[in-house]
C-alpha cells in the first residue's frame, strides 16, 4: 500500500512538473469524454490540440484568443498570491467593454488618434471601479469578495443588456439590443494582414513582462507573496493587508476591463448581449495552470486558447458539442488541483520508509 | 399602471415555490460548513441536479425518480470535491470554483437534447379539507410535496444540530478538527459524508428549479441560485431557522421584481433583473459589518485543510 508522506520542503520540479502532467491527464480524461459522446477520441484531440498550430489562420486565432484570458489571468494571480478571491473578472471585463464601447460611441465618426487611448483609459477605469466595490465592501464592512464580486457579474450583464437596448443602441437597428458598428479610428489596428490579431495581442506581451519584473523584483510583489504565505509575518513587516486588498483587487479589475476594451475594438467591433463568453472565469484556469507566475500564465493561456480555437474545429469537424469544451476545462482544473498533491507529499512504500523525517509544518493550502 | 392585477394570495404561494431551491441548497451547504467545509461548489451542483432530474424525470415519467436522480448526481458531484479537498487536501476555494465550472460544462452537455421539452408534472399534495381552506388552503395546503420536505428539512437539520449527539460530533469537527481527531472521531469520514449531505440536497434545489419552478430546461437557468444559497448560509449566521428568513426574503424580491415586468414597469426588466444580486450584496455587508458577531458564529476550521498528524 503506497502513503503520502509530507516532503521536508515542497518540491519545485514537482511545482513546475504538475502543470505538465495535469495537461496530460486532462487529454487522457478527454479522450474517454469523446469516447463516451461517440466520437473518435484521437481524431478529437488531434483536432482540439495539433491542427490549430498547423494552420497559419488558426495559429493568428489562438493570439486573439489567448490575449484577453493571459490579460486577465495576470490581474488574477496578483489576488490569488495574496489570499485574495476574485471570481468576478467576468463582470469587470462587461464593465471595461461598456465603458470603452461608451467612450467609442460618443465620438462616433470623430477621427483622431487620441480615441484609442481614451477608450482604453475607460475600459481600464471601469474595470478598476467594479472591482473596487467588492474591495471596499471587504475592508469596510467584511463582506466576502469571492460572493461579492460573483454577484457583480450578473449586475454587469444585466447592466450590458440595459444599455444595448437604451441609450447605447443603435438607432438605425430596427430595435436590435446591439450597438452601431464602431467606426475605424476606434477600432485597434490589426497587427498581421488577413487575421484578427489586433494591438492588444502587443499590449498582452509587454504586460507579461511589466508583470514579471513587478513580482520578482518590486516591494509591491514581495508584499503580495508574503501576505499570502505567511499572514503573520507580513503583518509583523508592516504590510497592509487593506491596501493589499485594494491593490490586488482594483488591478484585477482594471486589466479585465482592459481585456473587455481590447474585445469590443478588436474582434467585435460592436457592444452585444453576446459580448462575454466566459473569458473571467476560463482565466481562473489559466490562473492556476500558469501557477500563479506571469510567464507561466501566458504559456497556460496558449494551452487554453487552444481549446477555444480547436473545440471550435471539433464543433464543426465532428459535431463535437461547445458543451464538451466547456467540461474539458473543468476537468483540467480538478487534474491540476488533485496533482497538486505531489508538490508538498510524496509517495512511499511503508516498508522502504526510514526513520520519519523532521517535517516543517507543509503548506498545502497554497493552490 | 395598475397594482391590482398582483393577487396577494398567488404572490405568497408564489414566493414560497421560488425560495424552495435556496432553502434546499443552503441548508444542505450549512451542514458542511458546520463540518468545517467550504464548498463554493454549490452552483454547480445544484445544475447538475437541475438536468439530472429533468432527464430522468422525462424518460421515466416520474417525478419521484427524477428527484431522487438529482441527489445522488448533486452527492456524486460533491463527492468529487470531498475526494479532491479531504483526501488529496486541494484548496478549498479552488476545488469549489472548479466543481462550479465542471457541473455547468458537464449539464450544458447533457442538457442538450432537452431544451424545449415540457417536463411531466410534479402532482401537489391535495389534503382533503386543508387544501379547500377559502385562503389558507391556496397558501399552505397545495403545494408539491419536495416544498414541504424543505420545510422539514430545516427542522431536522436544527434538531441533527442542536439535540442530537450527531450533531455534536459535526459541530466539534467544524470547529477545531485536531481536538476531535484527538478524540478520536474520524474527521474525515465525518466531513466527507456531510460534503455528500450538502451535494444531495444543492441537486435536490436544481431540480426543483427544473422540474416545478419553472419548469424546463434551459442552460445556466440556475443564474447563481447556489451562489446566493452561499450568502444565505451566511446570513443565516450558520443557523437553520434563518436559512427560511433569507431564502423567503430572496424568494420575495424575485418574485416581486418578476412580476413588476411582467406588470411592464417602465424601468426596464434588465434593471429589476439586477435587483436580487444587488440584494445579496446588501445584505451580506449589513450582516458581515459587525465583525465580533460574524466571527462568533462562523465555524472556527471553515476552509482549513486537515490532515490527521498521525
Amino acid at each position: 500500500m503506497w502513503r503520502l508522506e509530507a516532503r521536508p520542503e515542497p518540491s519545485r520540479a514537482m511545482l513546475l512538473a504538475t502543470p505538465v502532467l495535469a495537461v496530460a491527464l486532462t487529454l487522457l480524461l478527454g479522450a474517454a469524454l469523446f469516447a463516451a459522446l461517440g466520437k473518435d477520441p484521437v481524431a478529437a484531440l488531434r483536432i482540439i490540440f495539433l491542427d490549430p498550430l498547423l494552420d497559419p489562420y488558426a495559429r493568428s486565432e489562438l493570439l486573439v484568443k489567448g490575449a484577453p484570458l493571459v490579460l486577465i489571468a495576470l490581474g488574477l494571480s496578483l489576488g490569488f498570491r495574496a489570499g485574495v478571491w476574485n471570481i468576478g473578472a467576468e463582470g469587470q471585463f462587461i464593465m471595461g467593454a461598456v465603458a470603452s464601447g461608451a467612450v467609442a460611441l460618443a465620438f462616433y465618426d470623430v477621427p483622431g488618434l487620441w480615441l484609442l487611448p481614451l477608450m482604453a483609459l475607460a475600459g481600464l477605469l471601469a474595470g478598476a471601479a467594479w472591482g473596487l466595490i467588492p474591495a471596499f465592501l471587504k475592508i469596510r464592512f467584511n463582506a466576502n469578495e469571492i460572493l461579492v464580486s460573483l454577484m457583480l457579474v450578473y449586475v454587469a450583464e444585466q447592466f450590458l443588456i440595459a444599455m444595448v437596448s437604451g441609450p447605447l443602441r443603435d438607432p438605425q437597428g430596427f430595435n436590435f439590443p446591439l450597438s452601431r458598428l464602431f467606426h475605424d479610428s476606434a477600432l485597434l489596428p490589426v497587427l498581421i494582414e488577413f487575421t484578427r490579431v489586433h494591438a492588444g495581442v502587443l499590449v498582452t506581451l509587454v504586460l507579461v513582462g511589466l508583470f514579471w519584473a513587478l513580482m520578482r523584483w518590486h516591494v509591491l510583489g514581495f508584499s503580495i507573496r508574503l501576505m499570502g504565505e505567511a499572514p503573520r509575518a507580513a503583518a509583523f513587516a508592516g504590510v497592509r493587508p487593506n491596501r493589499i486588498v485594494a491593490i490586488s483587487l482594483g488591478a484585477s479589475g482594471a486589466l479585465a476591463g482592459l481585456a473587455g476594451m481590447f474585445e469590443v475594438a478588436g474582434p467585435a467591433g460592436q457592444l452585444a448581449p453576446a459580448l462575454p463568453v466566459g473569458y473571467g472565469f476560463t482565466a481562473i484556469i489559466v490562473a492556476f495552470l500558469g501557477r500563479l507566475n506571469p510567464l507561466g500564465v501566458l504559456l497556460a493561456g496558449g494551452v487554453m486558447a487552444l481549446t477555444y480555437v480547436g473545440g471550435e474545429g471539433a464543433q464543426f469537424g465532428l459535431g463535437v458539442p461547445a458543451a464538451a469544451n466547456e467540461v474539458f476545462r473543468g476537468m483540467l482544473l480538478f487534474s491540476l488541483l488533485a496533482l497538486n498533491i505531489l508538490v508538498s507529499f510524496r509517495l512511499v512504500r511503508p516498508a522502504r520508509v526510514a526513520a520519519p523525517a523532521p517535517r516543517p509544518d507543509p503548506d498545502p493550502q497554497e493552490a | 399602471m395598475d397594482f391590482s392585477a398582483l393577487d396577494p394570495v398567488a404572490l405568497i404561494a408564489s414566493l414560497l415555490v421560488a425560495a424552495t431551491p435556496l432553502i434546499l441548497a443552503a441548508t444542505g451547504e450549512l451542514i458542511v460548513e458546520k463540518a468545517g467545509v467550504l464548498n463554493l461548489g454549490v452552483e454547480g451542483m445544484m445544475i447538475l441536479g437541475a438536468i439530472a432530474g429533468f432527464a430522468i424525470t422525462v424518460e421515466s415519467e416520474s417525478p419521484a425518480l427524477g428527484f431522487a436522480a438529482a441527489a445522488l448526481a448533486g452527492a456524486g458531484l460533491a463527492l468529487l470535491f470531498g475526494v479532491l479537498t479531504q483526501m488529496l487536501l486541494s484548496n478549498q476555494v479552488a476545488t469549489g470554483l472548479a466543481l462550479t465550472l465542471f457541473g455547468l460544462g458537464l449539464a450544458a452537455l447533457i442538457g442538450q437534447p432537452y431544451s424545449g421539452i415540457k417536463p411531466p408534472s410534479t402532482p401537489t399534495l391535495d389534503i382533503p379539507g386543508l387544501s379547500d381552506l377559502p385562503v389558507l388552503g391556496r397558501l399552505f395546503f397545495s403545494h408539491d410535496a419536495v416544498l414541504y420536505l424543505a420545510l422539514a428539512l430545516v427542522a431536522a437539520s436544527w434538531w441533527f444540530l442542536t439535540r442530537m449527539r450527531g450533531g455534536l460530533i459535526l459541530r466539534a469537527v467544524g470547529e477545531s478538527h485536531d481536538a476531535a481527531h484527538a478524540l478520536g472521531y474520524p474527521v474525515v469520514a465525518i466531513r466527507l459524508a456531510a460534503i455528500a449531505f450538502g451535494g444531495a440536497c444543492a441537486g435536490l434545489g436544481g431540480a426543483y428549479l427544473s422540474l416545478i419552478r419553472v419548469p424546463q430546461w434551459t442552460e445556466g437557468m440556475t443564474a447563481g441560485a447556489g451562489w446566493i444559497a452561499l450568502a444565505i448560509v451566511v446570513f443565516a449566521s450558520w443557523k437553520p431557522w434563518r436559512v427560511l428568513l433569507g431564502a423567503w426574503l430572496f424568494g420575495g424580491v424575485t418574485i416581486l421584481q418578476l412580476n413588476l415586468q411582467a406588470l411592464g414597469l417602465e424601468v426596464g426588466s434588465a434593471w429589476l433583473s439586477m435587483t436580487p444580486y444587488l440584494m445579496t450584496i446588501l445584505v451580506l455587508v449589513l450582516i458581515s459589518a459587525d465583525r465580533s458577531r460574524a466571527a462568533l458564529n462562523a465555524p472556527a476550521s471553515l476552509g482549513r485543510v486537515f490532515r490527521a498528524s498521525s
